[in-house]
């Protein structure tokens, strides 16, 4: 394995590592914080259950490498990684929950910046958006579960001591699925970018299960989850379990109960596709993290018993933290970024050149866009996504039709020259796929698209299917699939 | 891992909660025993049958002490009910008590041998039930704050009434003392009596007060 990847592989378990010391508050910080659960339990059932989420719940992709992809040369991703790690770190030293998507989102904006590629405003919208929906959602979940518990308890009239031990297995279940889905749904963020370059082989455990190499890298990351979770979590977990409002134990199962309901409800793909599955409607997704969500939850139970032991002050600094952490990790990410390139003498950026070439030019006219607009713009080259996004400023386009023109336009130059797969991708591929690679052996491709719409003529195996949520983990699998082989026949 | 531990923990508890409802049978045993050792002494004076009931108090009073300890050590060491366990210890401790004081003022009669004459004999015997009804109350009070947290205040208000009732009459009857032809060293010693018997209901109030502030702290 080459040296590069294994010093970039350490940011990520550096960021890993982060996650975990943030983020057990968000699933053991009010079970803690009422004593009813002892911090080294909690680590101790957190640390397994991550674990277990990030070997077997781990999907291995997620939207949020997708947005890494973008990051195109090792040395930016590693500082990206770095930069967010960094700002979870700080953050996590001042005790405040915060959110690794947003760090990650922020450092990938500061990558943007320094490559000057054109940053779609929305990823920005959307984390504002998290700002408030999550702890609103979550607020009032709380607040209608607290009701309902209150009413079932009177009726129940537990004796103290079931109602203490009912609780304490409660809270425990329940944070033993959040630390399961923590490890699942993070465990990409941490390892996923180096996911085509896996060092690890796959094997055969007591000849029971196959071990994949994926699963192994995942399982790296867990452990670095884990080890965040023992070393550096102390202080979130006691701000999330006392810091905000003294809960009692009761309340603190609420608490973890409406965080875990509003995730799965409105974050969670698998409800999503259920859903579907039966011919329901969808509940559309929403952009909210488990810190967005827990802080709203422990407000809603403090709103309904008291709001005079609510600690302001807490909760202030909890929000300066949710704003200052993209910014802080967009800014390390600059930073870094100017120093591994003037000092390190790294490349941490390939800015893709743009073109609306002939194909590119009927096809975004076909998707709606002003034929006028398109034609002046033919032909013509940019250097960087944020020239041309100046060129057409102009013309009062909406953000999305921009993304599309500059998603579109995208220079890539492929050559499928087969002989450049290793056996790495022999292993991933069917049949159909290798076939229709073969097929268009020889070809070159001046857009990424292209060559994707090319690879699906020849062979349903890398047709994307047509259902928007049924088909969306398998199309996310197609994507990133795609992407390893353009990078792999990008001809330099 | 965490389930294995809850499972032992569900039969710890059930063990506990015994201790707990025996604790609690103990002290309402022991009112009963302690109006049963009034009336004998008043009707047949210091007899063995009366040094019985004294036994059974001062043995219910051990071993109350002795399930007290034992439930106090479990809560701190599997560190159940954190947050009301400072309460649960406060209850316990205080309701012990009342059964002390109980078995103090039966040791008093059995010592001291108090002369009562004819016309107190009955105002000392239904002293001793109104204290009696308001110890039992407060028993019914400790329960319900286990189980049902509701019905704590109703209890609690019960208690109230039989303390006034027994302070009501108290009074009455030391009037009586003093106002009697019996020599004042003998008026002062059936004072003392009174008191003795009184300060147990004082004290029962005292209890249901802590318990009602422990009921509000154990609202959801």
């Amino acid at each position: 394995m080459d040296i590069a990847v294994i010093i970039f592989l350490t940011s990520g378990l550096f960021l890993g590592w982060a996650l975990g010391a943030n983020h057990l508050g968000n699933v053991f910080g009010t079970a803690v914080g009422t004593r009813m659960i002892r911090f080294s339990t909690a680590a101790a059932i957190c640390s397994v259950f991550v674990v277990l989420g990030a070997v077997f719940g781990g999907g291995g992709t997620s939207e949020t490498i997708g947005k890494l992809g973008a990051v195109n040369t090792l040395a930016g991703a590693f500082m990206v990684a770095l930069a967010a790690a960094a700002a979870v770190w700080i953050m996590t030293r001042a005790g405040l929950p915060v959110s690794t998507t947003h760090a990650i989102v922020g450092a990938i904006v500061g990558w943007n910046v320094f490559s000057e590629t054109w940053t779609d405003i929305d990823s920005l919208v959307k984390i504002m958006t998290g700002w408030v929906l999550g702890p609103v959602l979550s607020a009032l979940f709380a607040i209608a579960l607290f009701f309902s518990t209150v009413r079932v308890l009177r009726v129940l009239k537990l004796h103290l001591l079931y109602l203490d031990a009912y609780t304490r297995l409660g809270l425990i279940l329940a944070g033993a699925f959040g630390a399961y889905s923590l490890g699942a749904n993070n465990i990409a963020n941490v390892v996923g970018v180096f996911l085509p370059a896996s060092p690890f082989v796959e094997f055969r455990l007591f000849d029971l299960f196959t071990v994949s190499s994926a699963q192994q890298l995942f399982l790296l990351g867990g452990i670095a989850i884990a080890v965040g979770v023992y070393t550096y979590s102390e202080k979130v977990v006691h701000t999330v379990g006392r810091g905000l409002y003294t809960l009692s134990p009761v309340s603190a199962w609420v608490v973890v109960m409406a965080h875990s309901l509003v995730l799965f409800l409105f974050a969670s793909e698998g409800l999503e596709r259920l859903l579907a599955h039966l011919g329901l409607p969808t509940i559309p997704l929403v952009p909210i993290s488990s810190s967005e969500v827990i802080v709203g939850a422990v407000l809603g139970v403090a709103l309904v018993k008291g709001r005079h032991n609510i600690r302001w002050r807490t909760l202030g600094r909890i929000g300066v933290g949710w704003a200052m952490t993209p910014a802080i990790a967009s800014a390390v990410c600059f930073i870094g970024l100017f120093i591994l390139q003037n000092v390190f003498n790294q490349n941490v950026y390939d800015t893709p050149r743009h073109q609306v070439t002939p194909a590119a030019a009927e096809r975004l006219v076909r998707e709606g866009l002003p034929p006028a607009l398109i034609a002046r713009l033919a032909d013509q080259t940019f250097e960087s996504s944020a020239q041309l996004e100046t060129a057409v400023a102009s013309s009062r386009l909406s953000r999305g039709d921009v993304a599309r023109i500059i998603e579109n336009s995208q220079l890539d130059f492929i050559r499928v020259e087969p002989l450049r797969l290793s056996p790495k991708e022999f292993r991933w591929m069917s049949a159909g796929q290798m076939y229709a690679v073969y097929r268009i052996a020889g070809q070159t491709f001046p857009h990424r698209w292209m060559f994707a719409e090319a690879l699906a003529r020849e062979s349903k195996d890398w047709r994307p299917g047509a259902n928007a949520v049924l088909d969306k983990p398998r199309n996310r699998v197609l994507h990133d699939r795609v992407e390893v082989l353009a990078r792999l026949f990008r001809d330099y | 891992m965490g389930e294995t531990k809850d499972f032992t923990l569900f039969r710890r508890t059930k063990e506990l909660e015994n201790e707990l409802d025996d604790f609690l049978n103990k002290i309402s045993e022991g009112g009963l025993a302690f109006r049963f050792g009034v009336q004998i002494y008043m009707n047949h004076g210091p007899t063995e049958e009366f040094e019985e009931k004294l036994y059974h108090v001062n043995s219910l009073e051990n071993t109350a002490d002795t399930l007290r300890r034992s439930i106090e050590t479990k809560l701190y060491s599997q560190t159940l009910i954190p947050e009301s366990r400072g309460d649960v210890l406060g209850l316990l401790e205080t309701l012990d008590s009342v059964l002390n004081l109980m078995e103090g003022a039966l040791w008093g009669f059995s010592i001291e041998t108090p002369d009562v004459p004819e016309e107190f004999r009955r105002d000392f015997v239904e002293l001793t039930d109104r204290v009696v009804l308001s110890v039992d109350e407060l028993v019914k009070g400790a329960r319900a704050f286990f189980r049902n947290i509701e019905a704590v205040a109703d209890h609690n208000h019960k208690v109230m009434f039989y303390e006034k009732e027994a302070d009501k009459l108290s009074t009455k009857l030391k009037r009586a003392i003093f106002g009697s032809k019996l020599p004042l060293p003998n008026k002062v010693h059936l004072r003392s009596f009174v008191e003795s018997v009184d300060n147990i209901a004082d004290q029962a109030e005292d209890v249901a007060d802590r318990l009602a502030i422990y009921t509000i702290k154990r609202t959801v």
